[in-house]
């Protein structure tokens, strides 16, 4: 192994062509086969696999040392190949899989995946050393596992049966080897017809030995008819080193090419799959159905048809004020433009929207190694694996995801004994699931573990000086968790637990536009919850008027909207005002305060209030006038400005003017803190 | 100009031989399994099929056994791409009816070298 | 011939590195100002900006500018200078500067002019309205002195309050 990043590579222009331009989409592809290749390892059945997964996984590898021996990586090339082998036995039942082969090849996996690194990137990372790797597979390849037939050697044979009255009884040998796992393989020499002499010709590859294949042979032909050889290897005279033709062989001519059921070659179910569930192949080999497009691409023509829509508005606007008589064609015309645009805006959002299971799939692989390092048992299941959300949020949210169910492995999932001794099954389970929900998509990470010590986490906070009461409810409790620096853990393990968790997780979360809240029940378990909006730049909002001017509220955190009778609002001492909707008592806070309106309130009789929800307390808002309702493009603020409290971005209305956004969760954070500080508050959310 | 059909799972693979195929002066049809290579190949005859084996959907061998059903494709050369010269890969090729093998990896020169023995040979 | 100026200039604040001579000129109340023409990505006409709570007064708001949002700075409300009063012949410069799109009211816009390196003289160390570290130097053209300004600096300033300070 050398140390230059691109060793092997060297034959990288040949006969004029330049190699190293196919090298990206080598890489691609490879990673795509790996990660395939390690999603079907992990779901594979030891007891009972599938047979098209032992295929496809062989595939996986079977792909990238092509691939790596064509584009010279041979380092790549060897390891893949051991990997194969070990691969190929297993496909054709010669061998049986067994978790050391499984975690061996996951092994494996990973060190593909820092040599691919490694050529792919700037050739940054230590020369991955694989040799023992390359030992170990080879030995499990060879070795004698399980209660599949000893190793003997695979021998090649040619079988002539003969002379037969009826020569199409020897095609029930190919049920046999179809039938009969780890047979081998049997092949037609002679198109399925017999010779002159009445006599068919097989070529056998197998490790049965000579009479066992008569015994079995015999229950469709007699024993004397049966003659079994070594075969004769084909002869090399076309070896052009590794280039040949057939037509130069005896003793088949040039094929006809019936394709009988017979004929069919009976190697280990090596099916047509149009009928088979294609999800898993798919996903690691799928070319036909999709096209690669650089993210760029994407993101410039999301823009442009943001762009549209700003435009499309407009003018439908402008339209609004034509005298629809006189105008009937412009008017058809602006509300056809209106549906084709929308359709279009929802066609170019869904290209980036991937599902969550490109997230979610990671997480076996991690759970398997942590849970076993931990020396716990822990299951995960997953739901909603088909939920999409954009491409950029899926970047994001991987890593908060990724701690939270550390974070449940680690502190959530209790050892094994202890769960038996809690009448829980000793393997703990973690639940994710994904799903829409207005507006949003809601990530749920669940784990039936220990919940979250309302006691230990009072202490705790005490102890970090943050001012807690005993009286406090058990959200109000488990909100502290956020706090940054905080962590309950006995010990700090190296996988979490420091105590940085949590607060950057929320923070993170946040960045997106997003919620988390938190639920637990000492003994039974605990529950995150992540929020996000659906898409960043294309959100449905309300619009609203306050003193003239236009502010949107994201229309899922909007509950309901009333307008106030007398009577209703009521105003408690040092704290504001207060409404009472079905006995629920909220804060009232008038948006002309929050936004620090230019103008005073003109008038103050019957306002509106707009009730909307965050993090499960609900705030309601006093407006002027409810405006409407649409879909917004979202604009970022921060792009020439700065972030501003209480607004969470902005939008270009119909008429071209700038309307802000409101930050729900800022402002009944801050309603609502108000209300909590208040000594005399005896109110409940 | 002579076209050439050209079947790999590999995307890598298939830009490869593309690129090459289409530089030595050849038109390049792709498919990315048997059944897709299957369905090209019905659209447009082709004077050439170079065929991967394991492909998912349908494999190389039964691939060219399909295609040797179809008439037009009697004669038309087929060679199959494999990474295993064992007997028993040729014996099914040859079974098959598959005009050839060709070992991967192959590079650039040797593809070209092989294509253009193969292609204008009379069958 | 702008180097033998600038080893020729004792004063820091004559730093004339970049070697656009070209500027905007423009009057704020009854001083003229000139900013590199190539901050200046174009000028529009006034429109009322949607305002943004607790902004300092002299942040107008923000405007649509081809589907893009606009923070607008009223220069004379932030220093002081003559009346802000918007009418049809108010006037604002959009600029492009510190990775931002960033618009300035002025009070109206005279000409483009190339200054050559005699016709910049160093600046009087003290200033009653900017902070003279924002004041590459004075042109004179004519009868007219012009101050000009690094605009640069001075929008991504920390008085400006458009751009969060590296501490946050």
């Amino acid at each position: 192994m050398s140390d230059n990043s691109h060793q092997g590579a060297s034959p990288a222009a040949s006969d004029g062509v330049d190699l190293s331009q196919f090298f990206q989409v080598f890489f691609e592809e490879a990673g795509e086969n790996l990660s395939g290749m390690e999603t079907m390892l992990l779901a594979l059945d030891i007891d009972n696999p599938v047979e098209e997964d032992l295929h496809a996984i062989f595939r996986c590898a079977h792909s990238i040392k092509g691939g790596a021996a064509t584009f010279g990586f041979q380092d790549i090339a060897e390891l893949t190949h051991e990997l194969e082998t070990l691969l190929d036995k297993l496909r054709k039942h010669e061998l049986k899989p067994t978790r050391e082969m499984i975690d061996l090849m996951l092994t494996a996996g990973d060190a593909l995946k820092a040599q691919l690194a490694r050529h792919g990137g700037s050739g940054e990372g230590n020369v991955v050393d694989t040799t023992e790797l390359v030992e170990e597979l080879r030995m499990l390849a060879a070795g004698n596992m399980g209660d599949a037939k000893p190793k003997a050697q695979v021998r090649a044979l040619d079988i002539v049966i003969g002379p037969l009255t009826n020569p199409a009884t020897a095609d029930n040998l190919f049920e046999l080897f179809k039938e009969i796992p780890d047979m081998g393989i049997i092949v037609a020499r002679d198109d399925g017809k017999a010779d002159a002499g009445n006599k068919r010709h097989f070529h056998v590859e197998t490790t049965w030995k000579d009479d066992e294949l008569l015994d079995l042979f015999s229950f469709h032909v007699a024993k004397e008819c049966i003659a079994i050889q070594p075969a004769a290897s084909i002869a090399a005279k076309n070896d052009d080193a590794g280039f040949g033709l057939f037509d130069d062989d005896a003793p088949a001519a040039t094929p006809q090419g019936q394709l009988t059921p017979q004929a069919e070659v009976a190697v280990a179910a090596q099916k047509a799959e149009a009928n088979k569930p294609e999800a898993r192949a798919q996903a690691a080999q799928s070319e036909s159905a999709t096209l690669r497009v650089n993210v760029e691409k994407v993101d410039q023509l999301i823009n442009l048809v943001g762009e549209l829509v700003i435009t499309q508005a407009m003018l439908s606007q402008q339209g609004r004020a034509l005298d629809p008589v006189h105008h009937q064609t412009m008017l058809t015309g602006l509300s056809g433009l209106e549906r084709s645009t929308r359709s279009l805006q929802d066609a170019v959002m869904s290209i980036r929207m991937i599902p969550m299971a490109v997230v979610f799939n990671r997480f076996p692989r991690m759970l398997r190694d942590l849970a076993a390092k931990l020396g716990k048992q822990v299951e995960l299941k997953t739901s909603g694996e088909a939920t999409e959300l954009d491409k950029g949020l899926i970047e994001k949210i991987t890593d908060p995801l990724t701690h939270l169910i550390r974070n449940s492995v680690d502190h959530g999932i209790e050892m094994p004994d202890k769960r038996i001794e809690s009448n829980k099954p000793a393997a703990g389970t973690i639940f994710l699931s994904a799903s829409h929900q207005g507006g949003s998509i809601v990530i749920d990470v669940r784990d039936d573990g220990a919940g979250l010590n309302r006691e230990r986490i009072l202490a705790k906070a005490r102890q970090q000086g943050i001012e807690v009461s005993d009286s406090m409810t058990d959200q109000e409790v488990w909100q502290l968790i956020w706090a940054p620096g905080f962590s309950t853990a006995e010990k700090v393990t190296d996988v979490s637990g420091r105590g940085v968790g949590m607060d950057v997780v929320k923070k993170n979360i946040a960045a997106l536009g997003g919620t988390v809240e938190l639920d637990s029940a000492e003994g039974h378990g605990t529950r995150v919850s992540v929020r996000l909006p659906l898409t960043l730049a294309i959100m449905d909002g309300m619009s609203v008027a306050v003193n003239g001017e236009i502010f949107i509220i994201p229309l899922a955190s909007v509950v309901e909207s009333l307008q106030v009778r007398e009577g209703m609002l009521r105003t408690v001492v040092g704290q504001g005002r207060v409404v009472e909707v079905r006995s629920e008592y909220l804060p009232v806070v008038s948006l002309h305060d929050v936004l620090n309106a230019s103008h005073t309130r003109a008038d103050d009789s019957t306002p509106l209030l707009v009730i909307v929800e965050s993090e499960g307390a609900k705030t309601a808002l006093m407006v002027d006038e409810l405006v409407g309702q649409h879909q917004v493009v979202v604009k970022n603020l921060e792009t020439n400005y700065r972030k501003v409290a209480g607004v969470s971005g902005a939008t270009i209305m119909g008429d071209g003017r700038v309307a802000l956004i409101l930050d729900v969760m800022h402002v009944v954070g801050t309603a609502n803190s108000r209300m909590s500080n208040s000594p005399a508050n005896s109110l409940k959310h | 100009m002579q076209s050439i059909l050209a079947i790999d799972d590999s995307s890598s693979m298939r830009q490869m031989v593309t690129f090459t195929l289409k530089s030595a002066g050849y038109t390049v049809v792709e498919a990315a399994d048997g059944q897709e290579g299957l369905e090209k190949a019905r659209n447009q005859t082709v004077n050439l099929v170079l065929t991967d084996q394991n492909m998912p959907r349908m494999d190389g061998i039964s691939l060219v056994k399909h295609l040797r059903q179809l008439p037009q494709y009697k004669t038309v050369p087929i060679l199959i791409l494999t990474t295993e010269s064992s007997d028993a890969m040729k014996m099914q090729g040859k079974a098959a009816g598959a005009t050839g093998w060709l070992v991967k990896p192959f590079d650039p020169a040797k593809l070209v070298e092989v294509v253009r023995k193969v292609i204008d040979r009379p069958m | 011939m702008l180097q033998q100026q600038l080893s020729s200039q004792s004063s820091p604040e004559a730093n004339l590195a970049s070697l656009s001579n070209e500027f905007l000129t423009f009057k704020l109340g009854s001083e003229e100002y000139g900013i590199e023409i190539l901050k200046v990505q174009e000028i529009r006409s006034y429109e009322t900006p949607t305002t943004i709570a607790n902004a300092p007064s002299f942040i107008k708001g923000v405007v649509n500018l081809r589907g893009t949002i606009v923070p607008i700075i009223d220069m004379r409300i932030k220093f002081n200078l003559g009346q802000a009063s918007y009418d049809q012949f108010t006037v604002v410069i959009i600029l492009n500067v510190a990775g931002r799109v960033v618009g300035m009211v002025v009070d109206s816009v005279s000409d483009v002019i190339t200054l050559g390196g005699e016709q910049i003289r160093p600046a009087p160390n003290f200033s009653s309205t900017f902070d003279t570290q924002y004041i590459t130097g004075l042109g004179t053209v004519d009868e007219r002195m012009l101050i000009l300004i690094d605009i640069e600096k001075l929008i991504a300033g920390a008085d400006m309050a458009l751009v969060e300070q590296a501490k946050h």
